[in-house]
Formats: structure tokens, sequence, C-alpha cells
């Protein structure tokens, strides 16, 4: 099939979802089947182009353009290409995972939390896919715009008040700092389209207006939530779980650090950066996020906040990766969308689940919740495991390549700012596990029988499904390499170092 | 024959329609007669932009009476263009009025209304059209007497203190300008727009010259609502006929920047209004206090309505920011978002009306959950609140991209900054609004509004729909006014 023909489908299948879901308001089974087959059927779509594009295929279309020079132009490319199949991947766990919790906790308005969850992930298709920075731009507005009446759905005060700062936050970044950026690079490079090697190299700015512009891109993707435009996550919190784990720990939060790598690599080009050294202030703020996000995660008491700080923190090392820009370290940057992409869904859908099952929301209720909600619980362990970076898991790979690349640029306090924060992800996510497995229930004494209330089987499915996958993708990793390795060219003396590389496993 | 008599048309119609409205006396039949004019009336506007598109300007001599002497209209891209949008606006919304008209206006005077809605059609396009200074303070009466009727006629009290603040406001910023364009055929001895511009290179070192820029651009500034002599829209806006809020909004301020445009630039010339004057600072100045000051006003109105008219006053600032800049970017960004503004305003006042219409109030606090009792009706106004703020996808998004890249080429990232963060204050009012409509549980009035008639939500979906449309293709948009842009700089032709 024609792989441009492949990329509308991919945007209009969820698109047409979100048409169809309200038709179905009155027929709940019905509108949660339109919403299970449009995941289904995106995913289809999405894996139909990564064969396209792992056999070298680079799909690339105008659609239409707005302005002479402004296209609506679409491209997909291998970074794009792993983005869009994460999001459309963890869309059907989140799916049978939302309908189980909003069944569970009787929602209100089911109908459009269902259509705009449907725009959310067209929206991230069209980041994944956009060619150039204004179909980027124009998508990115979409999710911000989508997703506020999921922040805003519980409808009191509360919920109010967190989305306005939500909606507030990522707008004035976007159009603060982001929009500003995209028409300076579009006066000085002449063009917005996203190509290999960057499009700044000639445009003749100097190593300081580079350092302004790449900063500007970089806070104005307030996605990204590096410090201090990460208030909107924590804040994001309010909205209703399935909300949390799919658009603040993957959509969402990855459109942004997909945004800096994609800028990063597509736009300034790695050699620009090499050269003019225009990314290191960035490389120390997001380097300064991963530590003090752990740190402020540490005294969180309620689950969600924790996650959510653990989140900021986590979508820093992607970005210290893409401004470190060592072949290596973009490597480790995509593949850390991924690995925390995976991970941190299961430690959400744990949340959701005891939320669900137990009407629990912090961490010092927890006590024994483990053998009241075993598989839960198991679940977790495995996600947190993989976010400490740990094998068998899939987060151990990230960390790996972030590493090399860090030392490959002579950024050797990167390892420094891993390693630490390697230490306070297992001090803020273990005596989680440890609470819930070795403490007894309150009112219980250490020997008494637990009745076991594990959340409705949607979530138990959707759960158990993440925690597999976290197991999966640590073995999958040649597959994501060489998908990977396509985006950069990896030079040929640090191939070896690659897992799953010539010199490596054979 | 037709073809030949077009710009005499477009004027004519409305006028002759105008008459016979008024004969005719009744509500319904009176705007059959508005129906079939409007439509007439925007098919010779479009057969008039498709022949300028294609042929270069036309000049057209009234009563065949050979210029200087007589009346000359001249229809280029630019005025073309302007003309379009009046007539566009002015022919979509009429299906809609009809309803809005039998609930707000009772029956004894709607046929004076449409009289009144046709006349300022007339003013509106005659000011647009004609290539005669003199001619165009006619029109601009025209236009203004038939407005202050119209606001007047709103059902609020409140109506007549609006209609009687524009009248006064209205009837300066007329005897300004008449006065400098008294000071030109002094010293010139003509009226003719294209005319004058070729004898005012001789004269225009003198300083009766500057007097009658002075006089003029403020005498425009007063009927385009440039801060600080906006005072006389909020009230005008916020009480007039839900109708007529919507055709004024849309069109009456765009036209009389045309004719601001049309001064600066094809009679002046750029090289004089902003080479040896220093219009530049003081438009810039005005502009950005526009965009600032009257969007952070807006955020703090209760009445809907107000609110958006304190919108079109920091939008005004947008255009005239553009024009500011002179450049061929910064023109086509102004101009573009006259269209923009013109079909953003009247989705949202369409709406506005509807909500009228059900709920028989405007007021924010009276309005909580209303999104949630009609929700496609207040999803229009979501999407082009969306528009207001400028969001990529829909038509603000166009303008204010050219702004922002206008200033940049400028090399005044100071301005680019003012852009973006202005229209973050309309994601505040904006999201006020959002916020109550569909976050709040329904209050038992608002769960009680009667249903919306189809009619005026399609129509004001139509709007919304163009506002999205107008994101997206901008060869209609952009297109010409980039056109138009380029046709102004070149200066006196």
């Amino acid at each position: 099939m024609n792989a441009g023909l492949l990329v509308i489908l991919a945007l209009a299948i969820p698109t047409a979802g979100a048409a169809l879901i309200p038709l179905a308001h009155r027929f709940p089974n019905l509108r949660e089947t339109i919403t299970l087959v449009t995941a289904v059927a995106l995913l289809f779509v999405v894996m139909a182009l990564l064969g396209d594009v792992l056999g070298g295929g680079h799909p690339a279309f105008v659609l239409t353009t707005v302005v002479p020079g402004l296209d609506l132009a679409f491209a997909v490319e291998p970074l794009g290409m792993l983005f869009g199949v994460i999001a459309s991947t963890l869309w059907i766990a989140n799916s049978v995972y939302s309908i189980g919790y909003m069944r569970g906790n009787n929602e209100p308005r089911q109908t459009p939390f269902y259509v705009c969850f449907a725009i959310a992930i067209a929206s991230t298709i069209g980041v994944a896919f956009a060619g150039n920075l204004f179909t980027l731009f124009l998508f990115y507005e979409i999710l911000t715009i989508s997703t506020y009446p999921l922040v805003a759905h519980k409808g009191n005060e509360e919920a109010r008040v967190k989305a306005r700062v939500y909606i507030l936050l990522l707008m004035a970044t976007s159009m603060l700092l982001l929009l500003p950026a995209i028409v300076w690079t579009w006066v000085a490079a002449g063009t917005i389209d996203f190509a290999a090697g960057g499009i700044l190299a000639g445009a003749g700015l100097s190593a300081g207006l580079l350092t302004v512009l790449y900063t500007l891109y970089v806070f104005g993707i307030g996605k990204a939530a590096v410090m201090p435009v990460h208030f909107w996550l924590p804040a994001a919190m309010v909205a209703p779980t399935p909300v949390s784990a799919l658009l603040h720990a993957v959509a969402v939060v990855k459109a942004g650090v997909f945004c800096v790598v994609k800028v990063t690599v597509y736009v300034f080009g790695l050699d620009l950066l090499a050269e003019t050294d225009a990314s290191d202030l960035i490389a120390y703020a997001a380097g300064g996020t991963v530590i003090l996000a752990s740190l402020i995660a540490l005294n969180q008491d309620n689950l969600k906040r924790r996650l959510a700080y653990s989140t900021v923190s986590q979508l820093s090392y992607v970005v210290m990766a893409a401004a470190i820009a060592t072949p290596l370290a973009i490597i480790g940057a995509a593949f850390h969308i991924l690995a925390h992409a995976v991970s941190k869904i299961t430690l959400f859908f744990a949340a959701g689940s005891i939320y669900t099952a137990a009407r629990l929301t912090e961490v010092s209720q927890l006590d024994g919740i483990g053998r009241r909600m075993p598989l839960t619980m198991t679940a977790f362990l495995i996600g947190a495991l993989s976010i400490i970076g740990l094998p068998p898991l899939v987060g151990v790979w990230s960390k790996w390549w972030i590493g090399i690349g860090a030392v490959d640029g002579d950024q050797t306090w990167a390892v420094a700012v891993l390693m630490i924060s390697s230490v306070l992800n297992v001090a803020y996510l273990l005596p989680i596990v440890s609470r819930g497995f070795f403490l007894p229930p309150p009112g219980t004494a250490a020997g008494d029988k637990v009745r076991r209330t594990e959340a409705p089987l949607p979530m138990a499915l959707a759960i158990g499904a993440t925690a597999t996958l976290c197991l999966v993708l640590f073995l999958g990793a040649n597959t994501i390499q060489t998908l990977l390795a396509m985006i950069v060219a990896v030079p040929a003396e640090l191939a070896g170092n690659l897992p799953g590389g010539d010199s490596h496993g054979r | 024959m037709i073809g030949e008599n077009l710009p005499a048309l477009q004027v004519i119609l409305p006028l002759f329609g105008a008459i016979i409205a008024a004969l005719v006396r009744r509500g319904d039949i009176a705007w059959l007669v508005t129906l079939v004019t409007g439509v007439a009336t925007l098919m010779v506007a479009f057969a008039l932009l498709v022949k300028v598109l294609a042929g270069g300007p036309i000049s057209y001599e009234i009563g065949d009476w050979v210029p200087p002497i007589g009346i000359e209209y001249r229809v280029d891209v630019i005025n073309a263009y302007v003309l379009v949008l009046v007539s566009v606006i002015a022919a979509v919304i009429l299906p809609y009025a009809r309803t809005s008209i039998a609930l707000e206006i009772r029956e004894e005077r709607r046929a004076w209304f449409y009289t009144m809605y046709l006349l300022c059609l007339c003013g509106l396009t005659g000011i647009t059209i004609t290539g005669d200074a003199f001619n165009a303070f006619v029109f601009l009466e025209v236009s203004s007497l038939s407005t202050y009727t119209m606001i007047a006629l709103g059902r609020d009290r409140r109506a007549l203190i609006a209609a009687y603040q524009y009248l006064i406001m209205g009837t300066i910023g007329a005897t300004f300008y008449v006065i400098g364009v008294g000071l030109l055929l002094v010293m010139t001895g003509t009226l003719n727009l294209v005319d004058l511009s070729t004898r005012l290179v001789e004269v225009e070192s003198t300083r009766t010259v500057s007097a009658a820029l002075a006089f003029i651009v403020v005498g425009i500034s007063l009927k385009l609502a440039l801060f600080p002599l906006h005072v006389w829209l909020p009230n005008a806006y916020a009480y007039a006929p839900s109708v007529a809020t919507v055709f004024l909004a849309a069109t009456a301020t765009k036209v009389a920047v045309y004719l601001l445009l049309r001064f600066l630039f094809s009679v002046f010339g750029a090289h004089f209004a902003f080479g040896q004057l220093v219009l530049t600072p003081m438009l810039l100045l005005l502009s950005v206090a526009a965009m600032f000051g009257a969007s952070i006003v807006a955020a703090f109105q209760n009445n809907l309505k107000r609110m958006l008219a304190y919108s079109s006053v920091a939008q005004i600032g947008y255009v005239t920011l553009g024009i500011a800049l002179a450049t061929a970017t910064g023109l086509t960004g102004g101009i573009v978002h006259l269209f923009n503004h013109a079909i953003t305003k009247a989705a949202l006042f369409l709406v506005l009306g509807i909500v009228f219409y059900c709920a028989a109030t405007v007021r924010v606090e009276d309005l909580a959950g209303l999104g949630r009792r009609l929700p496609v009706t207040m999803a229009g106004f979501v999407v082009a609140g969306l528009s207001l703020i400028g969001v990529p996808g829909t038509a603000g998004f166009i303008s204010k991209w050219y702004l922002v890249a206008a200033a940049l080429e400028k090399g005044w990232w100071w301005l680019a900054v003012l852009v973006v963060a202005s229209s973050l204050i309309a994601v505040i009012y904006v999201g006020r609004v959002v916020e109550v409509l569909w976050f709040r549980a329904p209050t038992e009035t608002v769960a009680a509004v009667r249903d919306p008639p189809t009619v005026m939500v399609a129509t004001a979906w139509l709007m919304v729909a163009a506002t999205v449309y107008f994101g997206i293709d901008t060869n209609l948009t952009a297109g010409v006014a980039s056109l138009a842009a380029d046709s102004l700089l070149q200066g006196p032709q």
C-alpha cells in the first residue's frame, strides 16, 4: 500500500473514531467498541508503516501549502516512526484500562472523555509524522487543547484551577518561546522543513544566538517539562488515572521530548551543535532537573504526584541526552522515550488500580497493599526496576547508551548524573514496593490472611501487558537499535559498543 | 453591459434595495428584499475581484463624467478584496438575521432595520469602491448614520446611549476627515485620489499637507476604533441587536482600515507618511497599547458581547501594527488580519446571538454549563475562540505568523515578543469563558434554555468552519493580501 496513504490513514482513523464516538453516546458498549476498533486499526496501519521504514523507506509528502514556504507536510523518519509505534501500541493497552477504570469508578461524562482521548492520539500521530516545524507546531497545539478537557474532567474547583495551570503554562511556553523560535528559524534558514543534518548550518547565526535559539526551543516545548516549566505536569495529575498514564506519562510528555530530539537532530544538526556547543547550557539545565525532580519526588506522599515528579526527572534524561548531541546519546534519548513510556505507564496503571480497588492515593496508606493486590504490585515492581535501569528490563538500554554517548562527547558529568539519579530512583520507588509487600495492612497482624481484591479484569489485563512489554523489549532491543541507528550515522569505531551490534552477541 | 457597470451596481444595488425595503414596511418581505440584494451584491463583488485579478485595475466614470471633474470608481486588488469581505459577511448572515431579528426587534421596526442594514452595506461598499475623497466622506456618513440607527434599535435601553455616544464620536471623526480632505483640495485643487497622489508630490513639504494627513489619519482612526479613540465601540457592540453587532464587527472597522491604507499608501505614499513623518512610532505605540490594554480590559468583562468588543479593539491593534511596519510581510499580515479577524469575530458574535436567543443573557456568570446543554453551538465558540487566540490551523494563526515574521525580518525581536505575548492574554479571556461554559455544572436556568434554531446554528458553524478553512488554505486570503500589499507599497500609480 502507498506509504503516504498510510500516514493519512494513521491520522484519519483516530479522527474518525473521535467523530463516531459521540454518535454512540447512548450505547456505552458500542462506544467502547469504537475506541478499541480504532486503536487496533491504528496499530495495524502504523505497523505497516514501520515495515516500510525498516526497509529503508522515507515516505514524505506535502498535503497542502498553507502560505508559500509553509506546508502542511508529513515525513516519516525512524525517530517519528518509533514514537508513532509507542503511542499507538500503548493506546490499545490504555483503552482497555480506561474502560475498566471509567466504569469501575462510575466517572461522569465518559463520551467527551473518549472523544478527547481519540483527538489527542490523532494529534500525537501528527506530531510523530510531521515533516516540518509548522506541522509539528500545529499538532503540538491540538494536543495541548484536546487534553485540557481531560485534565479538567472532574469539573470541581481543584480540577478547574489545575487545568488552568496546565493550559496556561503549555500555551504560554509554546506561544512565547516556541513560535518565535520557529519563525526565527524560518527567517534565518529560509525553510522549516526537517532535514538530515539540520537546516541551520548555513544560516549564519553565531554560537551565542544558536544557544539562545536552542534554549527558546527547549523551554518553548513546555511538554518536555525541563525545570522551571514543569509545573503543569504535577498539576495535570488531577485528571483520571488513564489520562495520567497515557498522556502524562506517554503521549503528551513524550511528544515534548520527542520534539526536542527532533529539533536537535533535524533542525540544528549534531555537527553544528558539536562545533558551537550551543546546547551545553540546556544539557546542564536538564541534568539539574534530573536530580532536583528526583529529590522532590522523594518527598511526595501522594502516589501520582510522586510518579509525576519522577516523570519530570526521567524526561530530562531525554533532553540531556539530546543536548549532549553525540550520535550515541541521541540513540539513548530515543530509546529512553520508549523505555520510559512502557515503564511509567505500568506504574501509573498500578496507581490507578490501587485507587479503583482500594480507594488509596497516598504512599503512606499503602502498607500491605501487595498482599491485597499481588498482581498489581508485582507489575509495579517490574516498572520500578525498569525505571531504575536494571536488567533484564528495557530501562537498562537507554541509560547504557546515554552514558556511552556522554563519554563520547566528553561530558562525563552526565554519567554522574545518571548514577545519582538511579540511586534516587531506588529511594523513591522501591519503598513503595517494600511497604506494600512487607508491612502488614492497617488493622491486621503480620500473620493474618488478607483478602485479595484486584482491580477489574480489563485493568489487570492492561497492566499485565505493559509489564510484560518491559521484559520483551529488553530482549527485542536489537530491532529497535536497527531503527534508531538510522537516525544518526553511527561512527564505525563505536558500533562495537552497541549491544546487538556486530562485535557483540554474535 | 452589466459587466461594464459592475462598479456602479456594487453601490446602487444595496441603495435601491434599501429604498424598497423601506417602502414595503413588512418585516418578512423586507428581509426577502435584503436577501436578494445581499446575494446580488456579493455576486457583483466576486465578479469584480475575478476581473481585477485577471485584468488589473478597473476605472469607472460615474455618469460618464471624466475624472477628475466627475467621480471615478476605481477597483484594484485591495478594494476588490475588501468588497468581497463586506458583501460575503452581509449575505451569509442574512438567513440567521431573520430568526434573530424576529426575536430582538418589534415587528413594526423590522423593515427599518433591514433598510438600515442595506444602507449601511451601500455606505461601506461606497467607501471602498470610490476613487474620490469627498465621495468617500458621503458614503462614510451614509454608513455611519445607518449604523447609529441600527444600534439604537437594540432592545436594551442602553442601546440609545451607545448610539448617541457613537453619533458624537463618529461625527467628530467624519469632521476631522472632511477637514483633512478640504486642506488637500486647497493645496491641489482635486478630490480624485489618483490625481491627488500625483499633485501632492510637489507640495508635500508644506505644513498644510502634513496637517491634512494628521486630520485624515485621526478622523479615520476614530472610525476604525484605534486605541485610544475606541471608546464608542464597546457599548455600541454590546447593546446593538445581535445581527447588527455581527455585521459591524466584521465589516465597519475593516472598511475604515481600508480607507486608511488607501490614504497612507496610495495617496500620500509610504515614503512620505512613514519616511518624513513620525507615523511609524505613533502607530506602533498605539497598536501595542491596543493589543495589551484592550485585551486586559476584555479579560475583566462579564458581558460576553463587551468582552468581544474590547477584543476587537485589541485585534485592530494587530492590523494597524501591520500597517505601521510598512513592509511587504507586515502589510500582508495586517491586511490578511482584516479578513481573518472579520470571520473570526463574526463567528463569535453569531454564537453569542444564539446564546442570547436561547438564554436571553450573555453574562458569563449566567451561562455556567451551557456547553453541556448546547454542545454543538458552544463548540463553535471554542473553535472560533482558538482562531482569536491564533492557534495554528486557524485563520488567526496566519495573521500572527506574518506579523511575527515581519517583526523579525526588521530585527525587531521585541515586537515579535509583544505580538505573541498579547495573544496570550486572549488565551486568558477565551479560556475563562470556556471553563465556565464547559466545566461548571449547568445551573437550573441553563438546563432549561430552549433549543437554538437550526438555521442560526448552521450559519454560525459556516463561519466557524471558515475560520478553520482559511487557516489551512490561504490562497484567497494571504495570497490576495500579499498582492494588495505589493501594489500598495509601489505607492501612487
